[in-house]
């Protein structure tokens, strides 16, 4: 008879001590682009579970002139990410005598999520800004680099409850008549704002106060708009 | 069909198959919970309870003014905390125990009688049911407040608080509370524990419920502070009609449409 | 939830509901009809939505079809929408260790034709909302949009642009809903149904 190996209890693995370095802080982002200005926002809320860390956290970062950067995910990493792209847009600035555009900018954080491509910053991030013609522009991008020019994009804990919202007012989705979308400024505030509200209302993470930046050509200005606090 | 007792365990044998099964990995879909600040606390001529409105679904707010202060009985209420269904469920069916104890002996329920029961039940369902629930209410004997944990364990004390923002609740009842308060002045003290939690607590949220019970009289005030109404939208989103591409349509009239006298005419 | 995907909302209007579903019946990722509808007519002015396992889906609208039913014949009047969803609740208590795997949404019109809507969770705990109710794997796309769209006292036109824009945007970024969507819209006199086209991706 050939007996087999008799199972012993084995001294279970605590799966629970395993190093993991990171934490959602939630926070709900978002950025459009209009014919000739750009709108990122992001709400001001860092949260940990049930727990409010901070009611005024910043999570939208002017670059330059014509760039604002938004993240949201591990506040931490979003912070660190920021800190990194202006000592590289400050060596880009020594060199070549000129502040890095937007586009290039949006290639240079591309390859700058990549590079951490097995130890990934984690937060999702939103680059909104005037391109060199002086069109708005929108990168998206997920957390390991991966990176699109869009239209508008919602990021962060609310994003699902938000890009319905803009598929249907800003990229006009599922219309059966012929409605053109004329953006105006006041329009794209208006919208952003709406909804912001509308995803504080029905998501946890996100509320407190939303940062709106609007990027022209003439320069970048910070809206602060009030969002519930419960 | 045949009528039966109890919960029904039909579909117990499959959900585990679908959940554990061999090329099975299906993710339960989450019950709501309520996130939950709840509170209580004796002043000098009765109980006063709290609680916040919000009820959510993992972070997601499922419902932004539930209820979450039970009817028991005339002269007792209770607050639930935990899974939204059971604490619902566990009160209701204590509140019809509680009513054919009073028709079976003639007397006004006792706020211990009730309490037994809950803990009773949850301890037989071995913290399955879970519901944390803050009991109060006045009887022949006094007020009487009393928290029940979801295994069945109780605890009787002059002031409590439950559910996910206790803490932030508890901090405001541990730094003002004193004995024998005033009706007024204990009703602005649960409201301001329970605003602790909806503002420093994000499972809970919206408006304040508190509840007054008296020796022979309940208050219930329903929406007592109304902190987190939602402002005016800066646009409204109205659509042209004939905006959404339609294929089919078919009409089911309820109403008979009567063209007699119409008909009558043409002839 | 995941398994089969789908998606139903409610809304209130101005003595009007509306309930809409989306009419995709798929394995995880892949589709394998789009006529799968999720609303049930209970009585003639309520209808219920389920949103959820699709062999629960139908186990649990035949059950509760029996019981609506059984309901008429013993006590000779139609189930009112707030009682039969007290009924739905107490059904899926039921079935508190074993549940369905769906999550209703119930529109209807009571006897003095006042709007009602409400929804449960999976283990029956009710949801009365006076705005919208949504449920399925499109839940929070649904809520943000409808949160952004809905306002009170819409008539039933409006109610049916408002609810076909949301569900039709919300289910859009949705892998698992979509193709095709019903909607009904209840008001005291007539149903109102309507296919609508969508996407078919």
């Amino acid at each position: 008879m050939i007996s087999e190996p008799i199972p012993t209890a084995q001294p279970a693995r605590q799966m629970a001590n395993r190093f993991d370095p990171y934490e959602d802080n939630g926070g709900t982002t978002m950025a459009l682009a209009g014919e000739d200005f750009c709108i990122v926002a992001a709400d001001t809320r860092q949260s940990d579970g049930y727990h409010i860390n901070c009611r005024y956290a910043p999570k939208a970062h002017q670059l330059s002139d014509k760039t604002v950067i938004g993240t949201s995910g591990f506040y931490a990493d979003g912070i660190c990410l920021v800190k990194r792209i202006k000592q590289r847009m400050e060596w880009y600035y020594h060199q070549h005598d000129k502040v890095m555009s937007t586009p290039a900018l949006a290639q240079l954080l591309s390859v700058m999520l990549y590079q951490k491509r097995f130890f990934p910053y984690y937060c999702f991030t939103i680059l909104g800004g005037l391109d060199e013609e002086g069109k708005g522009c929108v990168f998206d991008y997920d957390s390991v680099g991966n990176v699109e020019r869009v239209k508008y994009q919602a990021e962060g804990s609310g994003k699902e409850l938000l890009q319905p919202f803009l598929d249907s007012q800003i990229g006009l989705k599922n219309r059966a008549t012929d409605d053109v979308l004329d953006l105006t400024e006041e329009k794209a505030i208006k919208i952003v704002k709406d909804a912001f509200s509308s995803v504080t209302e029905r998501d946890i993470h996100t509320g407190d106060c939303v940062e709106i930046y609007i990027i022209r050509k003439d320069g970048i200005e910070c809206e602060k708009y009030p969002l519930k606090r419960d | 069909m045949a009528t039966k007792t109890g919960f029904n365990f039909d579909n117990y044998q499959r959900n585990l198959f679908l959940e554990h099964g061999k090329e099975n990995n299906m993710k339960l879909p989450k019950a709501t919970k309520t996130g939950t600040t709840i509170v209580g606390l004796m002043f000098k001529d009765g109980i006063v309870l709290g609680a916040d409105t919000r009820a959510t679904e993992g972070p997601i707010v499922a419902d932004k003014n539930c209820e979450k202060i039970h009817y028991i009985a005339p002269n007792m209420y209770c607050c639930g905390a935990g899974t939204a269904a059971d604490t619902e469920m566990t009160t209701a069916l204590i509140s019809s125990n509680i009513e054919l104890h009073r028709l079976n002996t003639g007397r006004e329920a006792r706020v211990v009688t009730a309490m037994t029961m809950l803990k009773q039940l949850l301890f037989k369902y071995q913290g399955h049911i879970g519901a944390a629930l803050i009991l109060g209410g006045v009887d022949c004997t006094g007020p009487h407040l009393y928290t029940i944990y979801p295994h069945g364990s109780t605890d009787k004390l002059p002031y409590v608080t439950m559910g996910s923002g206790s803490l932030a609740a508890m901090a405001v009842f541990e730094s003002k509370y004193k004995k024998d308060l005033e009706r007024q002045e204990a009703i602005d003290l649960v409201a301001e524990a329970i605003q602790a939690g909806i503002f420093n607590d994000m499972g809970s949220g919206s408006n304040v419920d508190v509840c007054v019970l008296t020796k022979g009289k309940v208050d219930y005030l329903r929406n007592y502070i109304k902190p987190n109404v939602r402002k005016e939208k800066e646009q409204v989103y109205k659509f042209n009609l004939g905006v959404t591409p339609v294929i089919k349509e078919s009409i089911r009239n309820l109403v008979d449409v009567v063209e007699v006298n119409e008909m009558e005419i043409d002839q | 939830m995941e398994y089969n995907g789908g998606a139903v909302v409610a809304m209130v209007g101005k003595d009007c509901v509306a309930i809409a579903s989306d009419k995709r019946f798929g394995l995880q990722l892949l589709t394998l009809a789009t006529d799968f509808e999720k609303i049930y007519k209970m009585t003639d002015k309520c209808y219920i939505g389920l949103a959820g396992l699709a062999t629960d889906v139908q186990t649990l609208s035949q059950e509760l079809k029996l019981k609506v039913d059984l309901y008429k014949l013993r006590e000779e009047r139609e189930i009112t929408p707030k009682k039969f969803a007290h009924l739905v609740s107490s059904t899926l208590y039921d079935h508190r260790w074993g549940p369905y795997f769906c999550e209703p949404c119930i529109a209807g019109l009571d006897s003095d034709n006042k709007p009602f809507i409400c929804s449960t969770d999976l283990i029956g705990c009710i949801n009365f909302a006076k705005d919208f109710v949504v449920c399925g794997t499109t839940a929070r796309e649904l809520y943000g949009i409808c949160e952004s769209f809905w306002e009170p006292d819409l008539g039933p036109e409006e109610l049916f642009e408002v609810i076909s824009q949301s569900l039709l945007n919300a289910f859009d970024r949705d892998s698992q809903s979509g193709w095709g969507a019903v909607v009904h819209i209840i008001t005291p006199d007539k149903i109102i149904t309507r296919h609508l086209k969508t996407r078919q991706d």
